[in-house]
């Protein structure tokens, strides 16, 4: 078509409908030069632009304008323009600027992944896996809150709440009132609904699925296990009232825990009903379809794959050998 | 002395009541504007006289009036931002307080040259006496019939209201202002859009400065070409300052643009010097959000020229050597005074006022206030002066809005041209402690 717009970032060129935000062009070449994204969420309207995790040099305006944008801008946000230059891997401006906010995201974070149920498929985790520095300079005590319950199903802990407003747009999508919010001013902002009352909707179970932290917990599962010991399966069922397209997460023969089909930038697909998400767990209510692919370098998918091979650390220590071999073989029967 | 264009008749008995302000040549500009101008005739002017925003960006504001986008069907807005909370800057109370009626003269000519049918006064929510004086402008104006419908029989209306913040200095900033108004929580926009495309409920809005709306009655009144004959440079006409700090006579200013800063701190018609006889250590030049600046710096310029009271040789030499001209809160330290504990105070500010809606200035500020609140209380480090850089650093120009540098500024510049203090609070903590708290300050 000739009214694509034709921008470059990284130096790699591609071509996208107007009105595109940086960051879908960027996932539409995939691969490494994706800003990592905090906040932004495809199915939601007005999200984006709090985290900053995503921001991106502009070296070139436009065709039309070439002058570079005077700031970092936030990728999730800015849309393309013909002729743009983007920077983000290789603007060292960027990676610092990135390396800032991760900081900033980790350092009232109570960085409680043994005890936290999200550990295995959290973004900050991965965000700071990937950008983060090792320690930190931080030497305060970092802001705590109560736990609040949702609802009989969904918890909120605030303590490890990163503010990226998500679940304030998920609530504001599926509900006619405004129900779940912000409180408070600055760094004791916090998220609750109105004065700890239920959301009552069908859809409620979905700010679980969009919290890219363990601040939204799915209290049928709390506890029960570490998703590396689970196994994904996509599964379908003839629901009134979403599309029941589910992931159900196996244990053995058990299905432990239901949640929507996650993309590879960890937004689902289609939000699903509190029905198919907290009550159908046998598989008789469910047609499966296949396993859930899952990114090779994810912990979830850690010990599926009979060539995976050990760690350097693992292949010299006996005890260590040992223990691996035992591993293989649980995890192939199971 | 130089002749006032806001501050004329601010000393008048009962100024604020329409009759006597009538009586002093009050809505002469609205009369003029009416009878022999068209809006594009009123814009022209503001053009002409090169005024510029007097809220603290100085953006231009004819230019800022002639982007406001102009679709059919659709209604413009004026919003007035008389959120002025920015620590040091204490002007637009002062003007709201004894000339009402000014502001709402600049607001009905604004909202004509604009096309704005209904037009909005957002004041700060501590401000409630000047709440209680201008609605009750509005009424006398009103019953003069210089508001509501058919205004002089020239087939415009206009609704003026006035509307009280919650109180929160991120309202002054003009997306969560409009947030604000529309009932929301008050949160900055992520820009574009801007407001003059979609602003006040998705329509066109322009915001300005309860200054920069007061000073387009002179404009109107004079003549554009006639007010940019005031100043010095692209700084044209006169700007309030809001005087405080170790000075002798602290208050609020009407100076012409292009004063020596020099003559504006030591001169007996203006502040008259540094109180009990002390010396000048460093000044704020435009309200706490602006880089701070030692006395010689902010005296003469880094290439030796004198410093003068406008945009351009306010922020001559960039932030290494230059500050802003900001809001006009300008801030005196005499020798005495502590930067440390003072940068502690602003970092303090803006911890709290944060909105918490991007994670560098939510998270950022309350870091710097934690070190800061260490290195003032004897407990900090070597180390904690080059952090506090670096967290700057990285909040800076990172955020959605202005509030993050305004954070990062203060902190940066303070330690840039007082690092030795910071030093001195790290080997001589008990010292310091003595200073600021035992020996009373």
């Amino acid at each position: 078509m000739s009214d694509q717009v034709k921008l470059t970032i990284d130096g790699i060129s591609v071509e996208v409908d107007p009105g595109t935000t940086i960051l879908n062009a960027a996932r539409q070449i995939g691969g490494d030069l994706v800003p990592p994204a905090m906040c932004y969420y495809s199915k939601l309207e007005g999200s984006g632009g709090k985290c900053r995790t995503c921001l991106v040099k502009v070296s070139k305006g436009s065709e039309k304008d070439p002058r570079p944008m005077p700031k970092l801008v936030a990728s999730c946000r800015t849309t393309v323009m013909d002729g743009m230059e983007v920077q983000n891997l290789t603007s060292p401006e960027v990676i610092e600027a990135r390396k800032g906010v991760v900081e900033m995201l980790l350092i009232n974070h109570p960085l409680d992944c043994p005890i936290c149920d999200q550990a295995g498929e959290c973004d900050l985790q991965n965000l700071g896996y990937a950008h983060g520095a090792s320690g930190t300079r931080y030497e305060f005590e970092r802001r705590t809150f109560d736990k609040i319950d949702i609802g009989d199903k969904i918890q909120l802990h605030m303590t490890r709440c990163i503010l990226c407003y998500r679940c304030v747009f998920t609530a504001d999508q599926i509900t006619n009132n405004r129900v779940h919010g912000i409180l408070g001013r600055g760094d004791t902002s916090e998220i609750s609904t109105y004065i700890e009352k239920a959301i009552t909707n069908d859809f409620s179970g979905n700010v679980i699925d969009v919290c890219p932290v363990g601040a939204l917990t799915d209290k049928t599962f709390r506890f029960t296990n570490r998703v590396w010991f689970t196994k994904p399966v996509d599964a379908h069922r003839n629901c009134p009232t979403c599309k029941g397209k589910v992931t159900l997460w196996y244990k053995g023969e058990d299905v432990i825990r239901v949640t929507g089909r996650k993309n590879h930038y960890g937004e689902v697909e289609d939000f699903i009903c509190n029905t198919c998400r907290f009550e159908k767990k046998k598989t008789a209510d469910w047609v499966i379809e296949n396993p859930t692919p899952i990114e090779r370098t994810s912990v979830i998918s850690s010990n599926h794959y009979d060539t995976l091979i050990p760690l350097p650390v693992i292949q010299k220590n006996k005890v260590l050998i040992k223990a691996n071999e035992e591993e293989f073989a649980r995890t192939k029967k199971i | 002395m130089a002749q006032k264009l806001l501050l004329e008749h601010d000393h008048v008995p009962d100024i604020h009541t329409f009759d006597v302000y009538r009586g002093k040549g009050g809505y002469r500009a609205v009369e003029k504007a009416f009878k022999a101008m068209s809006p594009d005739e009123v814009l022209e002017e503001v053009k002409k006289s090169g005024l510029r925003g007097r809220g603290g960006a100085g953006f231009p504001t004819g230019m800022k009036w002639s982007f406001l986008a102009k679709p059919e069907g659709k209604p413009r807005y004026l919003v007035c931002n008389a959120d002025e909370s920015e620590p040091g800057t204490f002007k637009d109370r002062y003007l709201m307080t004894r000339l009402p009626h000014l502001l709402i003269e600049g607001m009905i000519v604004s909202s004509f040259a604009l096309g704005a049918n209904t037009s909005y006064i957002y004041v700060r929510g501590e401000m409630m006496p000047q709440i209680r004086i201008l609605e009750k402008a509005i009424a006398e104006a009103k019953s003069a019939g210089f508001l509501g419908k058919n205004i002089l029989g020239s087939g415009y209306d206009l609704d003026l209201f006035v509307q009280p913040g919650g109180g929160a200095y991120i309202c002054g900033e003009e997306t969560a202002l409009l947030e604000s108004l529309e009932g929301k929580r008050g949160n900055p926009r992520i820009k574009p859009p801007f407001p003059a495309i979609a602003g006040l409920w998705g329509c066109p809005t322009v915001v300005n400065n309860v200054e920069s709306i007061a000073a387009v009655v002179p404009i109107i009144n004079d003549g554009g070409d006639e007010y940019a004959k005031r100043g010095n440079g692209k700084s044209t006409g006169t700007k309030l300052i809001s005087a405080s700090g170790n000075l002798v006579k602290p208050g609020v200013y009407e100076i012409e643009l292009g004063l020596p800063v020099e003559e504006f701190i030591y001169s007996e018609e203006y502040c008259g010097g540094i109180a009990n006889g002390k010396k000048l250590k460093a000044v704020v030049a435009g309200g706490s959000s602006v880089p701070i600046l030692p006395a010689n710096l902010i005296l003469k310029t880094a290439t030796g020229n004198p410093r003068l009271m406008s945009y351009e040789s306010l922020s001559d030499g960039g932030f290494q050597t230059g500050t802003m001209l900001g809001s006009g809160g300008f801030i005196a330290f005499d020798e005495d005074a502590c930067i440390v504990r003072n940068t502690w105070n602003y970092t303090r500010f803006y911890h709290h006022e944060s909105c918490g809606q991007c994670s560098p200035c939510r998270e950022g500020t309350g870091w710097m206030e934690k070190v800061l609140h260490r290195l003032e209380h004897g407990h900090g480090k070597m180390s904690d002066i080059d952090l506090l850089v670096d967290v700057a650093r990285k909040i800076e120009g990172n955020t959605i809005c202005p509030l993050g540098d305004a954070a990062a500024w203060p902190v940066a510049s303070a330690i840039r041209h007082f690092r030795d203090e910071f030093e001195w609070h790290v080997t001589h903590a008990n010292e310091a402690m003595e200073r600021n708290y035992v020996n009373g300050q």
